[in-house]
């Protein structure tokens, strides 16, 4: 029962963030592409869905973090690091420029596999192979540094 | 500014901050997309489904709101397939490397007041502004 509850919370959380990233027009990557556009034409219309979205999170997580813990759950998993490192930066750094280039960041790329024809396939593939080559490639570097330690120890 | 919908976009925003919270309140996890993809392609025991059913329901939504008389006919890329295929590799380097994309850093971090978040949205926000600039009114494609 707690199984089939959590999968259920699973769906209607994806359902409705589809929902909402259409409605607002995140889909459209000529929209984003105009909302990055300060200097041209710019559209300051996604600017109101961070808006709407940080108006319910900002308010809700306060209460939410309160709680031992999730209603279907054991944990909160929350991400535990605290530093500013190279990768977080650079990452964001290569994560904008394939923002701005196409106007596709991950959600809407996913969502507009509703509609997708041929074209929407390309962003989509290339963009799980890069996820998965730069996961695949952080694991190895995750090993190696384990040897490492463990060598020194030995 | 001929296309400004700030209504809709509210609107919209405050429906993925719903699924946000909902994932957060049931759930414990994150409601970060590029996370949730990424767990399912190099996926850790007993972490996996949950994550392949988000998926499945983020392309649902789109398709309900086709259903209710959502128009999606005018949306394409707005670039050529070669541009399509770096941005997407970037996307997907970046937000693995960078651990989030809009979602994860610039909503459910944001909201957490995490540091790290905050960083990252500023600089993804900056270089895609910096990207369509050099795009556009350098290049001016």
């Amino acid at each position: 029962m707690k199984q089939a509850s959590r999968n259920l919370v699973a769906v209607l959380a994806g359902v409705l963030f589809g929902l909402g990233l259409s409605v607002s027009q995140m889909i459209d990557p000529a929209k984003v592409i105009n909302f990055l556009d300060l200097f041209g034409n710019w559209d300051p219309s996604l600017a109101f869905v961070m808006g709407g979205a940080l108006a319910v999170n900002l308010v809700a997580t306060r209460f939410i973090l309160r709680r031992p813990r999730p209603v279907f759950d054991s944990t909160f998993r929350l991400p535990t690091k605290k530093d500013l490192d190279v990768k977080l930066i650079s990452g964001a750094l290569l994560f904008g420029v394939g923002w701005g280039l196409a106007g596709y960041c991950p959600g809407p790329m996913m969502s507009s596999l509703s509609f997708a024809d041929g074209t929407i396939l390309i962003v989509v593939a290339s963009y799980l192979t890069g996820t998965f080559l730069t996961k695949w490639f952080l694991k190895q570097q995750d090993h190696e540094s384990v040897k490492k330690d463990q060598a020194c120890v030995g | 500014m001929e296309n400004f919908t700030p209504f809709s976009a509210l609107v919209g925003g405050a429906i993925i901050g719903l699924s946000a919270v909902i994932l957060l309140l049931f759930k414990g996890r994150i409601a970060g997309v590029s996370g949730i993809v990424g767990g399912v392609l190099l996926p850790t025991s007993g972490d996996f489904f949950w994550r392949v059913l988000f998926v499945i329901g983020l392309i649902a939504g789109g398709m309900f709101y086709q259903l209710f008389g959502g128009s999606t006919e005018n949306i394409q890329p707005v670039v050529s397939a070669p541009l399509l295929m770096l941005a997407g590799l970037l996307v997907g380097i970046g937000t693995t490397l960078g651990s989030g994309c809009t979602s994860g850093h610039g909503i459910c971090g944001i909201s957490r007041l995490s540091i790290r978040s905050i960083v990252a949205t500023v600089v993804f926000m900056l270089s895609g502004i910096a990207t369509v600039f050099i795009v556009r009114h350098v290049f001016g494609a």
